[in-house]
Parts: structure tokens; C-alpha cells; sequence
């Protein structure tokens, strides 16, 4: 299979003149997964039959659709985001025959504007993992290496822009979610500003931290999708009123007198020597068109994994209280009362890293343990975000530029023992996180084995605009987005 | 409290309390794998115990205003099938949710 895939862009332009029918590209998206998602394991539903009759009713009317900014375009959707009528599983055995009623905003966003679901995907379960392995139904393969995972939690997705199964997906990410898988698949992932897109109708992880965004194979179709999704919602009270500017226009590709922050003392240990080395190249490009490197310190950013962690599973603890087997999802067959019913049905409905994140959120939340954890946590976090707060002010700084993971993708299996040595590569996605900062992943580079390197930019709050500029304008002196993974070629 | 006055490890019998807590019922194998996880974490996040926060306010939310006040009018919501469509054990015709015996 040659790469001869069409951005999200093209699709749409194709599909408004009327050059191609809607119905073809669905097709083409559907044939591509049924040719390699069985290697891939990139979907945990696809809804073909559904997928080509919107793609008929766009064909049958184009008047409807002929200004829609993603009319045709076929996309993929992280399984924890709820669509009307279509199974809805968070990769969990909890919900693995759950139904949403409703729609997310996105998903009415994105429908609205034209784009067509073809599918659900793998991902870890209830977003909990970095490398999608933590799904009920199997790990995702990395389409680079099929012997690797993809990253994670939105390891489906990301694997299924890699692999041009379709031009857009869309994921969460509460501490790298959207942005480490982008990262290890060579795609561009975006993490919007908290705040920045509707929650409703994701299930929630935890609810300071999760937030919607695309994963694209350009910086303008990462833009595009943004602008599709972005914006305030009656139905999730912490979806910011701040105006949505106009991303595309936003793509200057102008580079000149952009200051970009490095934090060198970040970068001094523990990351991989061909990560360092791609991550630098991609800096040196920026600086020869016309960027300004300025070191910048972040000096608490050595505590953010365990803040986050103890964030993190505190509010999951909370939100995943609701899965117990009465209103939805899977109930335990069981002989007693109900206060067994729930902790059967939660023991033999939740996989491992769930129940360890359930367990410690409770610990540091219960009585006696709650400051010492919990509150001094939260107070961490301040300290967090004031040091990014300091590097825009004080620094003049309008991004923030370091690798998006510390290491290419891994071999699958490799940190499934060891919990903590999985959560150490989120060293440099969870920040953003914590700081509600918008964040993105960009192809930067291969290793000598050819697996991708991320460059992650971090931006100003609800200043996307800037953000995707910057990584628009990198991404147009480079090529690496335009290679094709392997699997491709087969 | 600080943490460093905690025990470092966890018993089999501290991880029973926390799963009563959290209705889950584990099974002996989880409860020991656990205990040793537990007390690895927690290990590793002791160095945020060392961390001076003396007059810092603790972040719950980034979000720096309340952006979403609105006049409380009535809106339809979802209707009662629909509600209980994916219920494990739905009494549809009463309306409501069935769940085992609660009290005796």
C-alpha cells in the first residue's frame, strides 16, 4: 500500500468541489482498515454501515455540506468518547457493552461539520497507561514496529493516523495522552488548553486534567480539527467563554523573533541519547529561521510526575466510584446484597492499573492521609504552573520546547511488570497537564532503528494560536511527517 | 502528618481497608502485589513531602473564574427508556433500576 493519503484538508477540498464523493473516501478509510487493523488492533468498534450512509446523505446533498470544514473527512474516535448508538467501552470490560444515549460535544461538533466516524478505538483502559497495553481488549501495535506499543492511552488512535487508516483522530489526554502516542507513531497530537474544548460526554479520568484534542499528520489539520471542536459549552461548566481565533490564518509560517524557551536542566539526564539528538536538530532548525533559544528553568518540574499521580488517581477514585453494576455496563452474577454486588462486579469488571489507581486515589483522599498527599499535592501543583507562569513573563518566552517522551516507543511487555517505571516517561507531558497549559507533539526525527522522536511545544493558556504557528512553521522545513511507517509498504 | 511517619509498607491488611473503601473485592494474590506496589509509589512520592508550600494555596482547578452561571430554567433531559437502556437489571415497565437485597 502506497502512501498516497490525503490530509484532512485535501479530503474536504476534494469532497466540496466534488472531485471525489464522500462515499469513496469512506470506502477507501474502510478498506485501509480492514487491510491492516487486524495487525494493527487499532479499533475496538467499526461502524461501516453507519460511516457510508452519512457519507451517501453528504453525496445526496451538497448544497448542505459544500462550506462544512471537515465535510467527508473520515475520523476515528477514542473509545472513551460517548456517541449516540454506538458502543462505548473505555477499553473496559466495565462497559464493554455500554450504549451512550447522547453524543459528546465533540462528536456533534465534528458530525455537524461534515466528518464521518468510521470507529472506535483501543486504548488503555479508562485512559489509564502509556503504552494501551492496559486495554481489556489487547494492546494497539506500533505501525512503525509491530513488536512496540504505540503509546498510549490514546495508542489506537494515534497508531490508526500512522498507519493512514484516516486523516484524523481524535483522543484525551490527562497527563500525555494525546501527545506521547503521537510522539511514538510520528504523527502531530495536540492537547488544548484546559478549559479550551467540551468535556461532556468524555468519561471522565480526572476531571482537572482531561481534555479532548486531534491527532493529525499536519500541524494545519491538527488546526482545523481545533477549530471544529474549540469553544464554549452549556453543557460542561469548566468549557471556557475566551473567543476562538482563526487557527488556519494563524499558520503564518513565519518564525522570525519567536523566543523558545529550552529547559536544558530538564534535559540532562535520563533521556535517550537519539531523542536528545533529534530534539536539538529540531531546535537548530528553528533557530536558523529566525528563532531565539532562551534557557528557562522549571524548577519543580522534578516533582510533577508524583503530583500528577497523586492528582490523577485521587480524582479517578471519584469519578470511576459511578461504574458499579446498577445503572450501567457489566453486573457480577452474585448471591448476597448489594454492597458485595459492587465490589464483585468492580473486582471482576476493572483490569489491574484501574483497581491500583482506584485503590491509592482512596488512600490519599481517606481520613489521615488527605493533607499529606492530597492537599500537599494540589499545593505542588501551584508551584508547577507558577514556574511555566514565570518563563512566558519573565523569560518572554512563547513556548516551551523539550522532548515529548523520554524514549521511542517500547517493546510491548517491557514495563507491563513495573508500574512506576511506566509512569516515569510521563516526566515531560504531565506539566502541561497540571498548568492547564496547551501542549503539542510534533515529528522531529527517527532513531537509527526508525522509530519516531516527538518535539513537544508547550504554550501560553487559550493561546493555541501561537502555539501551532511555531509547530506549523518547524513542520514546513522538515519532511518527517510525510514518511510512511512500514506497514505501508508491505 | 507527615508520610515519612507512616509505615513504608503496606500489609495485606492496609490494602483490605482501602478496598472496602473502594468496593473491590480482590482476590489474595492482588492484595499482596499491591502491598508491595503501594509502598513503592508512595516511596517515590515522599520527595514532594520534602517540598516548602508555606503559604501556597493548593490548586484544584486551574480554571481562574466561574465562567458557566446561568438562569435555572427547566431543559428536557433523557427519557426514562433511554435512561434505563443499559441497565444490567431494569424493572422498565416500574421505571427503575433493580438492585440485589439491601437491608437484611
Amino acid at each position: 500500500m502506497s502512501d498516497d493519503a490525503l490530509s484532512a484538508r485535501e479530503i474536504r477540498d476534494s469532497v466540496r468541489s466534488g472531485t471525489r464523493s464522500a462515499v469513496a473516501v469512506c470506502r477507501e478509510s474502510l478498506d485501509r482498515i480492514a487491510a491492516l487493523d487486524p495487525d494493527l488492533h487499532a479499533f475496538n468498534t467499526i461502524v461501516a454501515d453507519r460511516a457510508l450512509a452519512r457519507a451517501e446523505a453528504i453525496d445526496r446533498d451538497p448544497g448542505r455540506w459544500h462550506a462544512a470544514p471537515l465535510a467527508g473527512v473520515p475520523i476515528a474516535l477514542k473509545d472513551n468518547i460517548s456517541t449516540s448508538g454506538v458502543r462505548t467501552t473505555a477499553s473496559s470490560r466495565i462497559l464493554d457493552s455500554y450504549v451512550p444515549p447522547y453524543d459528546a460535544t465533540v462528536v456533534a461538533r465534528l458530525e455537524e461539520a461534515g466528518a464521518i466516524v468510521v470507529g472506535k478505538t483501543n486504548c488503555d483502559e479508562f485512559a489509564m497507561g502509556s503504552s494501551n497495553e492496559n486495554s481489556a481488549f489487547g494492546p494497539v501495535n506500533n505501525p512503525w514496529a509491530l513488536d512496540r506499543t504505540p503509546g498510549g492511552s490514546s495508542g489506537g488512535s494515534a497508531a490508526a493516523v500512522a498507519a493512514r487508516l484516516v486523516p484524523l483522530a481524535f483522543g484525551s489526554d490527562t497527563g500525555g495522552s494525546i501527545r506521547q502516542p503521537a510522539a511514538l507513531c510520528g504523527v502531530v497530537g495536540l492537547k488544548p488548553t484546559y478549559g479550551r474544548v467540551s468535556r461532556y460526554g468524555l468519561l471522565a479520568f480526572g476531571s482537572s486534567l482531561d481534555q479532548i484534542g486531534p491527532i493529525a499528520r499536519t500541524v494545519e489539520d491538527a488546526a482545523l480539527a481545533l477549530q471544529v471542536v474549540a469553544g464554549a459549552d452549556a453543557a460542561d461548566a469548566t468549557c471556557a467563554g475566551e473567543p476562538v481565533p482563526d487557527y488556519a490564518a494563524a499558520l503564518t509560517g513565519d518564525l522570525r523573533g519567536v523566543r523558545v524557551g529550552v529547559p536544558r536542566a530538564m534535559l540532562e539526564q535520563g533521556v535517550d541519547a537519539e531523542v536528545l539528538s533529534a530534539v536539538n536538530a529540531a531546535l537548530d532548525t528553528m533557530q536558523a529561521r529566525g528563532a531565539t533559544l532562551v534557557d528557562v528553568e522549571l524548577p519543580h518540574a522534578r516533582h510533577a510526575i508524583p503530583v500528577y499521580y497523586l492528582v490523577a488517581m485521587a480524582e479517578a477514585s471519584s469519578n470511576l466510584a459511578r461504574y458499579d453494576g446498577v445503572r450501567y455496563g457489566f453486573r457480577a452474577d452474585i448471591k448476597g446484597g448489594l454492597r458485595a454486588m459492587y465490589a464483585r462486579t468492580r473486582e471482576q469488571g476493572f483490569g489491574p492499573e484501574v483497581k491500583r489507581r482506584i485503590m491509592l486515589g482512596t488512600y490519599v483522599l481517606s481520613a489521615g492521609y488527605y493533607d499529606a498527599y492530597y492537599l500537599k499535592a494540589q499545593q505542588v501543583r501551584t508551584l508547577i504552573a507558577r514556574d511555566y507562569e514565570q518563563a512566558f513573563s519573565a523569560s518572554r518566552v512563547e513556548v516551551i520546547a523539550m522532548p515529548t517522551s523520554p524514549t521511542p516507543a517500547f517493546r510491548i511487555g517491557e514495563r507491563a511488570e513495573d508500574p512506576l517505571q511506566m509512569y516515569l516517561a510521563d516526566i515531560f507531558t504531565v506539566s502541561a497537564n497540571l498548568a492547564g497549559l496547551p501542549a503539542v507533539s510534533v515529528p522531529c526525527g527517527f532513531t537509527a532503528d526508525r522509530l519516531p522522536v516527538g518535539l513537544q511545544l508547550t504554550g501560553r493558556r487559550f493561546d493555541e494560536a501561537t502555539l501551532l504557528r511555531i509547530a506549523n512553521a518547524y513542520e514546513r522545513d522538515t519532511e518527517w511527517s510525510k514518511q510512511p511507517p512500514p506497514i505501508l509498504s508491505r | 502528618m507527615l508520610a515519612s511517619d507512616m509505615p513504608a509498607l503496606f500489609t495485606r491488611d492496609d490494602v483490605a481497608k482501602i478496598a472496602a473503601l473502594a468496593h473491590l473485592e480482590l482476590d489474595p494474590a492482588e492484595m499482596d502485589l499491591f502491598a508491595r506496589q503501594f509502598g513503592e509509589f508512595l516511596s517515590y512520592a515522599e520527595a514532594v513531602q520534602q517540598v516548602d508550600t508555606t503559604g501556597i494555596a493548593p490548586t484544584a482547578s486551574v480554571l481562574d473564574r466561574h465562567v458557566a452561571d446561568r438562569p435555572d430554567t427547566p431543559r428536557p433531559s433523557l427519557d426514562r427508556d433511554a435512561a434505563l437502556a443499559n441497565a444490567p437489571d431494569a424493572a422498565a415497565d416500574a421505571g427503575f433500576f433493580r438492585v440485589p437485597r439491601v437491608i437484611g
